[in-house]
């Protein structure tokens, strides 16, 4: 318990307060919101708070507009080709948002595909990927599967003797939808909103690659990368971050607490076959929004294939040198990503077990504080962890490592192992939940003491949700870039993320940038496909807050 | 609104090959409680949901007061419904959720309250409407779905288990109010059950159903004292059943030996044609009708028998055993025990029954 705390408290909760403590005081060290009434002064940064706020609503809103004919077309339908769909429509969430911005930029972009068809038909151009557009574009075609899984599984969650009751009663029709499902259903969806706002807000990775950055989290990493370590401003703009989104977080387990009806589901959830046209309807419909949310996939193929793409509707040649660029000439990427993201899976499963067993198995004090702060990394943006980290452990020698921990690659497992912490521990903690204490008082009833009754009973029974919180961590670590970018050391060091980024600086890089994107496709894919297996149709319930 | 009579024509329902229900003919009068009694999967669910529109009959025509109702969505049927979970809606209050019902007809909205908190009071829920349904226990969520279903005066109601998911005691109580409610308002009500006392002590009439199809209807009191056929005498109640062949039969009585060598007679008044000599038939007792005396002497009449308790259960108002005789088990209640004389296991005991309590089950 204590070395838990002490783990939580350095690696969590002391670097962020010392982002805050920066934000908030002056050169002598008194408490001060000077900081932050420069901030509200300039006009950048209003307009960055102001973008910020506006773009996360904008991806929720066109997400949610995306995901809920979807959502309802999966739960409440069976049709031919259905599982395809359903595969289909979490395949965005296995590109990484930084390299959908990438491959939608040739496809969508100034001079890219369709650009170029139209310039060609009509002299025309829509500029689709300029500036905030494309960041809500890019952004939300990465993140409305949330919306999309929660809001599934709300609906199929609604027990089917609801609906006709109120059919009973005289109601149907889109007025059954307005009384009954919504109503049911909005538990999912805004939870599934929240996600994607708070993962909005935070993504550093898109804004760069499209060269937009007036919004808060480029600010931050602008500010504290050029302007220097000692500049408060970027602190001022982390602590805004963080602010937005523990109000998000918060906001959402307060209506999520009031609402989470908890209708335990008797009957099968009813679900209408569908035949003939209709079905022909439902594919169009979903096969346009799918088929628009995997155009970055496309992109990306190609590009890994092309030695030459601009200015052209496909690549002029192709070629395989970008593999061989990355699979030998600089295998470091891959290599690293698998070492660092397995470390951090394998630790996070560690500690998730123990804080789940703590909260569940024990009644020790403090427990609850445990999990307060074990969940904070849900609302800290990648980037102001990396500025805490930063702050806190550079410049000293870390006992043990004989450098500072900022020098070396330890500090990326340490970042991916807290910022994805909070889904081992519940993946931990509802597998846990199902293991009802009566198994283990009646395994030690028959003799088995503690230590025999974990390892013979409990462990066996929750290994499988250890194991799919625990790709859930790999999976999201892979592709993970906001903190990497300001932690990595030496580029020898760096991931895949990092990687793709610095190839992606130059436009000779960009067909090696994209394989690493393909390889890191790939692995999520893996990864996603593993979490499946074991989580079964459960899986959903993972990207749930 | 008057109460409604319900006709069922021929109705049959599968689910690919597999026929759920089939052949079921039933007319429900106006006013009456009637019971779909039977097994879990025996097709009663389905009956009611076909009722209610949220099944449509592969057979048959559903009629409710003369018009055939196969094709009328369920939110047109004016047909009451509570379901066995409740099926509350946890987003609204309790008022709401009565409420829903007269909204969605469009009743006046200075009506709405008054109705609503009329009704609540009819199932004793005063005070509890702003609270949810998660607010309130077992016994008051199944009030409220009744509340809500009763206020909107259904030409009939419909209920399916609704008390299965009460405790003992409460169960007890609400059936109590459930009849008592059914018969002050004269509506025509359709009872789902498994629950053979249930059935017994609501119903004016019982429909008890098997594997799909309605094997016997009838009155409480016919159902369970001529029980028409050797699943009706098993399910409803415990039964001793015999099997043996006719001996000799007149007017008055049958006399009947059992395959195990057994003497029975019984009345003859019961039955619409005499057996033929020498015809098989399956005989039941039930448990309350067998007296046991301490074994004194080898039995000599009709319907005597001497076996030994197996097993002996006091339950307060009556004392069950478990008489072995001949390689098999009887069933023998000895009610109201207060004072006297328990039987042991491993006793001899004399067993002998009245020829009024025999009946013939199955008549070849």
């Amino acid at each position: 318990m204590a070395l838990l705390f002490a783990i939580l408290i350095a690696f969590i909760l002391y670097p962020v307060l010392r982002v805050v403590w920066i934000a908030l005081s002056d050169e002598t060290g008194n408490l001060t919101l000077i900081h932050f009434l420069n901030f509200f002064r300039r006009p950048l940064f209003r307009e960055a708070l102001w973008n910020t706020l506006v773009s996360g609503l904008l991806v929720v809103v066109f997400s949610g507009l995306l995901s809920l004919p979807l959502a309802y077309i999966i739960a409440r339908y069976e049709f031919r080709g259905k599982l395809l769909l359903q595969t289909a429509a979490t395949l965005p969430l296995v590109i990484p948002p930084f390299v959908g911005a990438v491959a939608l930029q040739l496809i969508l972009g100034r001079s890219g595909m369709i650009n170029l068809l139209l310039m060609r038909w009509f002299d025309t151009t829509i500029p689709f990927m300029e500036g905030l557009a494309g960041v809500v574009l890019v952004q939300t075609l990465h993140f409305f599967p949330f919306i999309l899984l929660n809001t599934v599984v709300s609906l199929s969650n609604i027990d089917p003797s609801m609906e006709e009751m109120a059919q009973n009663m005289g109601c149907h029709g889109f007025r059954l939808f307005r009384r009954i499902t919504l109503p049911l259903m909005l538990p999912g969806f805004v939870a599934g909103s929240l996600l994607t706002f708070i993962r909005a807000i935070d993504d550093l990775g898109t804004p760069l690659m499209l060269n937009y950055k007036n919004l808060l989290a480029p600010q931050a990493y602008l500010r504290i990368t050029t302007v220097g370590m000692d500049d408060v401003d970027g602190y001022v703009v982390c602590v805004v971050l963080v602010v937005l989104s523990l109000v998000s977080l918060l906001a959402a387990r307060k209506y999520l607490g009031l609402a989470e009806y908890a209708t335990v589901q008797r009957s099968a959830p009813v679900t209408r076959r569908l035949q003939g046209k209709k079905v022909f309807l439902v594919w169009l419909l979903c096969g346009a929004i799918l088929g628009v949310s995997l155009l970055p996939h496309i992109g990306i193929l190609l590009l890994s294939f092309s030695k030459v793409w601009s200015f052209t509707l496909l690549p002029t040649t192709y070629t395989l040198g970008n593999f061989a660029e990355i699979l030998f000439r600089a295998p470091h990427f891959i290599k690293n990503t698998l070492l660092y993201t397995l470390l951090a899976a394998g630790l996070d499963i560690v500690l998730g077990a123990a804080i789940a067993f703590l909260l569940l198995r024990s009644r020790l004090a403090g427990r609850n504080l445990l999990d307060a702060i074990a969940t904070l990394p849900l609302a800290i943006p990648g980037v102001v962890l990396a500025v805490g980290y930063l702050r806190v452990f550079h410049g000293w020698d870390f006992p043990g490592l004989g450098a500072p921990l900022t020098s070396s690659w330890v500090i990326l497992v340490i970042a991916y192992t807290m910022r994805r912490l909070p889904y081992t521990v519940r993946a931990s903690y509802a597998a846990l939940q199902q293991v009802h204490v009566s198994l283990e008082e009646s395994a030690q009833s028959l003799g088995a003491n503690r230590l025999k009754t974990f390892a013979k009973i409990t462990l066996p029974l929750i290994t499988g949700g250890l194991v799919a919180g625990g790709l859930i961590g790999f999976v999201t670590s892979c592709v993970e870039l906001a903190s990497t970018i300001m932690l990595v050391p030496r580029i020898e060091l760096g991931p895949i993320s990092y990687g793709i980024y610095i190839y992606m600086q130059s436009p000779l890089g960009r067909g090696a940038g994209a394989a690493l994107g393909v390889v890191a496709i790939l692995l999520v894919s893996l990864g996603t496909y593993l979490t499946h297996r074991f989580f079964g149709g459960r899986a959903g319930n993972a990207f749930r807050i | 609104m008057q109460p409604a009579e319900v006709k069922l024509d021929g109705i049959g329902k599968s689910y690919g090959e597999q026929w759920v229900v089939r052949g079921v003919n039933l007319h429900i009068r106006r006013g009456e409680f009637f019971t779909f009694l039977g097994p879990s999967g025996c097709g009663k669910t389905t009956l009611l949901r076909i009722i209610a529109g949220f099944a449509f009959p592969d057979e048959g025509t559903v009629s409710l007061d003369g018009h055939p109702m196969n094709h009328v969505p369920p939110w047109q049927r004016n047909v009451g419904l509570v379901f066995q979970n409740y099926a509350l809606w946890p987003h609204m209050t309790v008022f709401e959720n009565v409420a829903f019902g007269l909204r969605e007809r469009k009743v006046a909205r200075s009506e709405i309250e008054p109705r609503v908190m009329e009704t609540l009071k009819q199932v004793d829920l005063q005070g509890t409407e702003n609270r949810r349904p998660s607010q309130l226990s077992g016994g008051q969520q199944q009030r409220v779905a009744l509340a809500r279903t009763l206020v909107i005066q259904p030409r009939l109601l419909l209920l399916d288990e609704p008390l299965s998911n009460l405790d003992a005691k409460l169960r007890i109580d609400m059936r109590i109010e459930l009849l008592k409610l059914q018969r002050d308002l004269g509506l025509t009500t359709i009872y789902v059950t498994h629950d053979q006392e249930e059935a017994l002590a609501l119903s004016t009439r019982i429909a008890v159903m098997n594997g799909g199809r309605v094997v016997q209807e009838g009155t409480s009191r016919q159902i369970y004292e001529q029980p028409a056929n050797e699943f009706v005498a098993a399910f409803v109640g415990k039964s001793n059943l015999f099997s043996g062949r006719v001996l000799q039969a007149d007017e008055r009585f049958i006399e009947l030996q059992t395959d195990d060598n057994l003497i029975i007679r019984t009345a003859s008044s019961a039955l619409a044609k005499l057996p033929k000599t020498g015809g098989e038939v399956l005989l039941s007792v039930r448990p309350e009708a067998m007296e046991l005396k301490a074994a004194c002497s080898i039995p000599t009449g009709p319907n005597q028998l001497t076996g030994h308790v197996a097993a002996s259960a006091y339950q307060g108002s009556f004392v069950e055993y478990e008489i072995q005789f001949a390689g098999r088990s009887l069933k023998t209640y000895a009610v109201n025990p207060k004072g006297k004389a328990l039987f042991q296991r491993g006793d001899e005991v004399n067993v002998t029954f009245a020829a009024d309590d025999v009946v013939i089950v199955r008549n070849d």
